[in-house]
């Protein structure tokens, strides 16, 4: 049902829009960075880190609007579990673009030694699934499906495993040899990245599920991120 | 919809109240009639001790009807017909034996324009516990008054000119006057009917924190339009509409998270 007040409705879609807008952003910017890694792509990475921008800008016009709406309307029930978790997706997002920013900027730092291709397959792999995760969030935002939001948080595990065993095989590589060192520190890094975009999916997916049902998850979420576990002997 | 409402058995939506406080007022299928027309089709709501339970829902849903049960106000009006169960304490307050001067007394009222009477302020507060011989000596008397004021936050205002009519404060010193004047009866429950909606924001404020005050001490049953004062000063909150009650529960739950669609269309603004 529509408000009395029409254009209470205009504000709240302008908000929902303008953080549609801000996740397709984020999701090509963890595409694109990861595309700059797997080619090498210096040109490509830049282009990431100067887009970081823009999503910066829209965070800030979303948090203004929402606050602006807050002031305004006073929002109450579903209205304000829109908004605020308008918000919450916005930052997330935000972040989102930060650690693509990373990964584009270390793609400027590698600078074209790529000593074993195989180790970026795991990367990209990696990858594909955060990038599953983060469209299907955003599409579970959008259309508001809690149980889509649910199946994502869910599935975070996944890219917890696929991450713990990279970073095992990174750290074979690093005892090899250390002229792997530097590589695989960034490639290391990246891959963490990745995985940390896959929590902040979860988190998302996590708003979507307060803002449809009002209510938080009381599970702990599955996880299985066991490289704080891994150590040089134990890999 | 109305009508297929009253057609079939009404459930209202109930959140427990987690404090599980004790409860003062107890309604059991409360029906008022006005001549041939039914404004409330059965309301059961208990009310909890030393908390404000707020009542909102659009014009006419059948909010201050209710309030004007429990004091039994609706007896002045002719033509109102009240059924079912009402209790204080466990006391049948539409008892045939019961004295309704004695319930009123118990159970205070404001209004929604301060009606002070044509009296000094000290008059005003004094006018209560004289009739009730509540004071046995003027010093008694002059007790009650200035303690009165004080709990009403209206003392410090007022103390040099007790004896200046009460209709030359302001609005809002007028409203705070008239709930001094309710409590110096030492009522139990205050109720209150959409006691700032004729006053201006910052006046609104110091009677909402006088109300957040006095709930140490009252019950207090208040009926507002403001969704935003309900949200404030209350701690549960009853949504009426087209004479039912729709659903009860913690104010916190209800207005970020309400169970009922008409709850939510109703506080969201989305009523048509």
């Amino acid at each position: 049902m529509e408000h009395t007040v029409s254009a209470y409705d205009d504000d709240l879609k302008a908000i929902a829009r303008m953080v549609t807008e801000i996740g397709g952003l984020a999701e090509r910017a963890v595409g694109d960075s990861v595309e700059a890694l797997t080619r090498l792509d210096v040109a490509l990475a830049q282009r990431v880190i100067a887009g970081d921008k823009e999503l910066d800008r829209l965070q800030r016009d979303i948090e203004d609007k929402a606050i602006l709406v807050i002031a305004r309307r006073q929002p109450m029930a579903s209205d304000l579990r829109e908004i605020v978790g308008a918000m919450r997706i916005a930052n997330d997002l935000e972040r989102v673009g930060d650690l693509a920013k990373n990964i584009a900027k270390r793609v400027v730092a590698i600078n074209g030694v790529f000593p074993h291709k195989q180790l970026i397959t795991g990367v990209e792999h990696l990858c594909e699934i955060a990038l599953q995760q983060l469209k299907r969030v955003l599409d579970a935002y959008a259309s508001q499906d809690d149980q889509a939001a649910g199946a994502v948080r869910q599935r975070d595990d996944e890219i917890d495993a696929l991450y713990t065993s990279l970073f095992r095989e990174l750290l074979t590589y690093m005892m090899e040899d250390p002229r792997n060192l530097t590589f695989c520190i960034h490639l290391l890094f990246c891959a963490k990245n990745i995985e940390r975009i896959g929590d902040h999916a979860t988190n998302i997916a996590e708003s979507v599920h307060y803002v449809v049902t009002g209510r938080s998850y009381e599970d702990e979420r599955p996880k299985a991120d066991a490289s704080i576990a891994s150590t040089i002997a134990g890999s | 919809m109305s009508a297929v409402q009253a057609a079939t058995p009404f459930e209202t939506v109930r959140t427990p109240d987690p404090a599980n406080r004790p409860i003062k007022v107890h309604t059991a299928k409360v029906k008022v009639t006005y001549g041939q027309k039914e404004a409330l089709h059965g309301v059961s709501i208990d009310i909890a001790e030393k908390a404000v339970t707020a009542f909102i829902g659009p014009s006419g849903c059948g909010k201050s009807t209710f309030l004007r049960c429990i004091n039994r106000m609706n007896d002045t009006i002719a033509g109102a017909r009240v059924e079912g169960k009402i209790t204080l304490d466990e006391q049948d307050i539409y008892d045939p034996d019961l004295d309704v001067v004695e319930l009123r007394a118990r159970v205070g009222m404001v209004f929604q324009k301060p009606n002070p009477f044509p009296k000094s302020i000290f008059d005003n507060v004094a006018y209560g516990p004289r009739i009730h011989g509540l004071a046995r000596s003027k010093a008694d008397l002059e007790e009650i008054v200035v303690t009165s004021l004080q709990k009403a936050s209206l003392f410090n205002e007022v103390k040099d000119r007790l004896s200046e009519p009460g209709t030359s404060l302001s609005g809002g010193q007028q409203q705070r006057l008239c709930i001094a004047r309710a409590i110096a009866v030492s009522p139990e429950v205050i109720l209150m009917d959409e006691p700032c909606s004729a006053l201006d924001p910052i006046a609104t404020a110091k009677v909402e924190e006088l109300i957040d005050e006095l709930r140490a001490n009252f019950t207090i049953v208040i009926v507002t339009h403001s969704m935003q004062q309900a949200a404030r000063v209350s701690q549960r909150t009853a949504f009426f509409h087209l004479g039912h009650l729709i659903e009860e529960g913690p104010t916190d739950h209800v207005f970020t998270n309400p169970l009922e669609q008409r709850t939510q269309d109703y506080i969201t603004g989305r009523f048509g």
